[in-house]
Parts: structure tokens; sequence; C-alpha cells
């Protein structure tokens, strides 16, 4: 039986495909959205439907600084980024610790926000729905920061152990997607729990 | 013999003890036999859930009966049907798809092996858990094991305090846990087919199986998600106080509809577009004619996949939407219709004049037509609201999507077993039982799902544990049930073939079909590594190329 082969004539010179971790982790983060959009609607949804107190305008505080820490962790990561691809491993190593630094902030603003609500203003996430929605949504970002950051974080440990160089440089865009994205998201829930949301 | 397998002297395979052999496939992370293993484990789940259907059945089959309690009824239409459609009809297709993609497409193997091992255990792990909590499911309160609020779990229904107990958070956590597992396979086969295509494989030359499984892929992506958000919330509910579905709190049971049909409605399409890429398969090899219209099918399947994502809340018409929401999704719901009929029309055009080989996988696929022509038909019925307020919640809407799904579905994964069951395994299914199964079970849905309309006309609302005598739903039930348990036969003489196939079936040779696709070039079943050489394609049928190197296809392409 000598029909079938797999010996085809050979026609294709050049032939790229896009690589599959930055496929992969588009397709994440259509996934993903996804989620947070079902999050939002809720929040949306059942803004200013909460029976009893405490209200968005009473208790909120908009995190201007946190943000700019978090919104510029994507402008040092894509740096660091390119530094690597260059294979300046100095700059893509001091630049990483930053970005990492200025998540850890972000989240220590989180945080600092939810002591303040929970002990201040005795908001807990079964009060209202107020507080089911606005920790469901925040905490299901700080979720994805903290889980950046433990990614972050091994990649800091591995290059600060000399073993992230320009052959890893494809791997730390992929990352850099994901974070990118996890800031993204925080336009939108910015937007939708300090702007539209008071 | 064909020159692609490769034979190294001294390293043949040895047979192993069955530890040794069971370890392999626990821990393998090639995709062809974690598609097998998926088929598997569906296999189970559907056997698991046939028997609820039967229970189901036996209860209804005449007026007053009490085979079962109201309560063990309420547990058997929930676990029926959260394992029909998470458990069976999910891990079978993506079983599938995982087995045939990197195939198709002249790949080593799916893009990320060990994320295709981590989702099929996820979801495998999660049916599990769903069957566990008939022993755990009772919690402190003693109150019912298995989840029994329905397959869609309407709020309040899920809240604690209609549903006491663990039995609810058995269902959510099983659902997330298979549902993480689905984004995984989804992911994985995206990537797989965006990255890993054969040189000359352009995605105009794909075989319209890869086309559609991506588009369930990323429909996988956008629509499994709302669920698990869904889900999500359900757990915070229960679990930390929160509000999201607690009407007492200001929170909306309608929201929870909405998430759960913004997922529910397009995982129909999820099932069934898969199921259109094996019809897309099998039609033309046993009508002997390269598909009919094959840029429409795919425009048609992207088209389906756009405007089922917008049709969700014609499940929710009589929960009393505004009339511009209604006017929506009636329209929205009968545009459907137009690219599903673009593809039942492009299936007759392939079957238009070709030399129609009635095989078993062919039987399946021609009635699959017919079937899944009336289900639709059923559905433009009640895409009408005023029509859907008087057929709503009744047996009509019963019988309508699992004509969808036995019908169409079901059938369509039939014919995909007869067709590459040779391909698996290397033997060939008997033709002889497969007559056998397909007739049987051709009887068996007719006298089910034909006559399960009329009762729904007739007003006999579903998921009611028995009924008065005397309303004209005694003969009808009785033989609805009668149906199910010759159908049930079926599924035995299809086990049996499986089984007996598997030790005693015809050799099937690399291509028993004379098929056109890239599998049927390699060993019945393949070699580990797939392909010896990496193939080069140049038009949608390179096998045809090959056998007809005076005629090739790319001539035209």
């Amino acid at each position: 039986m000598s029909a079938v082969t797999t010996s085809f004539p050979n026609t294709a010179a050049a032939w790229q495909l896009p690589s599959r971790g930055k496929v992969a982790m588009a397709g994440l983060i259509i996934a993903e959205s996804a989620i947070f959009t079902i999050f939002v609607v809720a929040y949306l949804f059942y803004l200013g439907k909460s029976l009893t107190g405490p209200t968005p305008r009473e208790v909120l505080e908009t995190p201007i600084f946190y943000t700019i820490c978090l919104l510029s962790s994507s402008l040092t990561i894509h740096l660091a980024a390119k530094f690597l691809a260059r294979g300046i491993g100095f700059a893509f190593l001091g630049l990483w610790l930053l970005t990492i630094a200025l998540g850890g902030l972000f989240l220590y603003g989180t945080a600092q926000e939810w002591h303040r609500l929970i002990y201040e203003h005795g908001l807990t996430i079964s009060t209202n729905l107020f507080g089911t929605t606005y920790y469901s949504l925040v905490g299901l970002h700080a979720f994805h920061v903290t889980a950046g950051l433990v990614m972050l974080l091994t990649v800091a440990v591995l290059g600060l152990g000399g073993r992230v160089g320009v052959k890893q440089s494809g791997h730390i865009e992929v990352l850099s997607m994901y974070w990118h994205f996890v800031d993204a998201v925080w336009v939108v829930v910015f937007t939708v729990v300090y702007v539209l949301g008071r | 013999m064909s020159s692609n397998a490769i034979t190294i002297p001294g390293t043949q395979i040895q047979a192993r003890p069955w530890v040794d052999e069971l370890h392999q496939w626990l821990t393998t992370v090639d995709h062809k036999r974690l598609g097998i293993l998926y088929i598997l484990s569906a296999l189970l789940f559907l056997v698991i859930g046939g028997v609820e259907a039967l229970i189901i059945r036996i209860q209804l089959m005449h007026s007053h009966n009490d085979f079962v309690s109201p309560q063990v009824f309420n547990r058997m239409f929930t676990m029926h049907g959260t394992t029909m459609i998470f458990f069976v009809a999910m891990p079978v297709l993506f079983g599938f798809a995982n087995y045939l993609v990197p195939l198709m497409i002249g790949a080593r193997d799916m893009a990320f092996p060990r994320l295709n091992a981590f989702s099929f255990w996820l979801s495998f792990l999660g049916g599990l858990l769903l069957y566990f909590s008939f022993l755990g499911g009772s919690g402190l309160y003693g109150a019912g094991n298995a989840p029994d609020v329905g397959w869609w779990a309407y709020a309040p229904l899920g809240a604690r305090a209609f549903s006491p107990g663990h039995s609810s958070d058995y269902w959510t956590l099983a659902l997330l846990v298979s549902g993480f597992g689905s984004i995984g396979t989804a992911i994985n086969i995206i990537a797989t087919i965006v990255c890993l295509r054969c040189p000359g494989m352009k995605i105009s030359r794909m075989p319209l199986l890869v086309w559609l499984n991506l588009v369930m892929a990323g429909m996988v992506l956008i629509a499994i998600t709302p669920l698990s958000a869904a889900q999500m919330m359900l757990l915070i509910d229960r679990y930390l106080g929160g509000h999201f579905f607690d009407t007492q709190a200001g929170g909306s049971a309608v929201l929870w509809m909405h998430f759960f049909w913004i997922f529910g409605h397009p995982e129909v399409y999820i099932l069934i577009i898969p199921s259109f890429a094996f019809m897309s398969e099998i039609i033309p090899v046993f009508s002997r004619k390269p598909i009919f219209g094959y840029p429409v099918m795919v425009g048609a399947t992207v088209c389906i996949a756009f405007v089922s994502m917008s049709v969700w809340a014609h499940h929710m018409f009589t929960i009393g939407m505004n009339s511009y929401a209604n006017s929506f999704f009636v329209i929205t719901t009968m545009a459907v219709g137009v690219p599903t009929g673009i593809k039942i029309f492009n299936w007759i055009g392939t079957m238009w004049g070709g030399r129609i080989q009635f095989k078993t996988p062919m039987l399946f696929s021609i009635a699959f037509l017919f079937q899944f022509l009336v289900a639709g038909l059923t559905g433009i019925i009640q895409s009408s609201a005023p029509v859907d307020w008087q057929l709503s919640l009744s047996y009509f809407v019963v019988a309508h999507f699992h004509y969808v799904i036995v019908g169409g579905i079901l059938f369509a994964l039939f014919a995909a077993f007869y067709y590459w069951y040779p391909k698996m395994i290397g033997r060939m299914l008997s033709e002889r039982l497969g007559k056998w199964h397909f007739w049987l079970f051709l009887i068996g849905f007719h006298l089910t799902f034909d006559v399960m309309h009329i009762p729904g006309v007739l007003g006999m609302p579903r998921r009611i544990y028995t009924y008065e005598p005397g309303r004209g739903w005694d003969t009808l039930n009785l033989i609805i049930s009668i149906g199910a348990f010759i159908q049930a036969i079926a599924i035995l003489v299809f086990v049996a073939n499986l089984i007996i196939s598997y030790f005693k079936g015809a050799k099937a040779g690399n291509d028993p079909w004379d098929a056109w696709t890239l599998e049927w070039s390699v060993s019945s079943p393949p070699p580990a590594y797939n392909f010896a050489t990496v193939p080069t394609v140049a038009s949608r049928r390179p096998l045809w190329d090959l056998k007809h190197p005076e005629d090739p296809d790319s001539r035209y392409e």
C-alpha cells in the first residue's frame, strides 16, 4: 500500500506563524475580560440599589496616587522588556524591580482603602449591595495584580540568579502582556467605581 | 506499507505490566491519549446521565407513579441536565477536537500539552466533584444530598436559605472547576490552530473541522466565562454573605438569569458547532464530493457564533421584559436561523449528485440533517415571544432542546465515532452492529421526542414529578418512556460494538474511507509523533492531491 504517504510536494518557502505564547495570552485576556465584564455589569446594575448605607459617595476616596503607580508600572515593564530584547540585563532588572515595587505599592493602597472602609465605615462584603459588588470587583482585580506580582517576582528571582537573558525575551513579553491587561482593567474599574459610581 | 512509521531497531514497544500502562495513561500529555481520555470520561458520564434519564422516564410512565420521591426526582433532572451538558457533551467534543485538530493541521501535538492534561483532569475531577455530592452533600442540615435546583439553579433557589447543606456548593464548584478546564482547552485549541499549522496550511485551506473548532474555542472564551463569573458571585453569596442574588437586600434574581443564559444559549452553539464540524467532514467523504461552498460554510459559522451571543434572553420571555427587549431577542433568534439554514443547504448541496455510500457514519449524518432541521423549526416557532409565553416551561421546550441535543449533537457524535474509531483504535466498528444501533436509536429517538411535543402543547409542565390522570397525558408519557428504553438498548449495542470491535474488528489500515484530510495519511492508530516528516499541503484536500497527482485540487484553488 503505497498510495498514502506523507511525502507531500514541497511548496511553501517561508512559513511564519505567530508565537503560541502570545496567542494563548491573548486568549486568556479575552476570557478574563469576559469575567470582568460580568462583574462590572453587576456593579453598574446595582449602583444606588443598596437598601442600607454606606453609599459610595459617603465613603469612597479616589486613589489617584496608587492609580498613577499602577499605570506607570505598565511603562516600566514595557521598557524592561525592550531592554531585555536588546540584551541590556541590568537595565531590565532595575526596571523589573521597579515594576514590582509599583505593583506592590498599588496593592498596599488597596489594602489601606479596605482597612479604612472596614474599620472606619463598617463596610464589609455582607453590609449591603455596594459592599458586595465593590469588594468583589476590586477584589477580583487585586487578585489579578497579586497573581501578576507572583509571576513578576519569580522572574525577578530568576533574573537576580542570572537566568533571564535575551533568549527569554519572548516569555517576558507574554508576561508583560498580562501586566498591561491588569492595568487596562484598572482603568475600567477606576472609571466605574470612582468616577461613574459616585 | 507506508513510509511514515519510524522503526528504530531494538526499541520496539514490549508488553508492559498494566500498572505501567495505567501510569502512562494517567500522566500522559499526548493529545491523542488525552482525546481518548476525554471521550472515555464522557462515555462514563453518558451512562450515568442516561440512567438518570431512565429514572425520570420510569417515574413519569403513568400518572401518580411513586417510583421515586419528589425530592429524588428533582435531583435526577438536575443531575441529568448538568451531567449531560458539562460532563458528556463538552468533554466528548473537546476529546474529538483534541484528537483530530493536531492531526488535521499536520502538527506534532497541541500547543501546550501539559495545559491540555491539566484541563482534562480539571474537567474530569469536576465531574467527580459533582457526583461526590451524593456522598458528601447533606452537610450539617441533613437537607438532601445531590443538587436539586435544576441545571440553571435560578435564584433564589441557589441561595443558602433555600438550598441549605452543601448540594448547591458541589454544583457550583463542579461547574467552576470544569469551566476553568474548558477555558484552558479553548486557549489551547486556538493557539494550536493559529500557531502550529504545517507549511501550506493557510487558513483558507484548513479542513472545516479545524475551522469550526476554532470558532467553537473562541465562543468558549467569551461564553463559558460569564458562567464562571456568576458561579463566583453565587459562592460569594453563599459563603461570604454577599447579596448579588439576594432579593431581600435589593439583589436581583433576574440578573442571575441573564448571567446564566448569556452563558447558556451560546453553550448550545458551542456544542452544535463541533457537530457541524463532524458533518462537514463526513458528508463529503461519503458523498464522494468536496464540500459545497467552503467559504460560505466558514462565513455562516462565524455568523452563527456572532448572532448566538445576542439571543440569550429568548429563554426569559416569560419573566416579563419590556417590549423592546422582547422584540430584540425575537429578531436575533429568528436571524440565527438564516446562517444555520445556509449550512443545511450546503450539506444537501454536497450530497446532491454525489455517489452516496450509506455506511453507518453517513446514516447518522443524514438523520442528523433531518432532525436538526426539525429542531431548528420548533426553535423558530418558540422564538416568537407570544408563542413562547404559551409553550415555555412545558414539555414542548423539553422536546425541542432534546431534538437539538440528541437528534442533532448526539447523532453527529455517533457519526463521528463510526468515522474516526478506525483511526483511533486501528480497527473498524462493526457495520452490522452499527446498523442495529442506528435503527434502534432512530426509532427510540423519534418515539420519545416526536411524541414529547404533544403533552407540551397539551400543557404538561416540565420538572413535575407526577401528574393527575385523565388529562390525556398518560398514553403519551408511556410511549415516551418506551422510546427512552429503546434508546438505552441502542446505547448498549453501541457500547458493545465499541468493545467487541476493539478486539475483533477488521483492521482499518491508514485510510479506510478513502478520505482527504491529513489524519488519514498516518497509520491507525497514529504513532506518538504523528508525522514522521512535517507534511506540506497545497490544497484543502491534501490526500486527494496525493492520490490523484494528475488532477490535484491545488490546480483549482
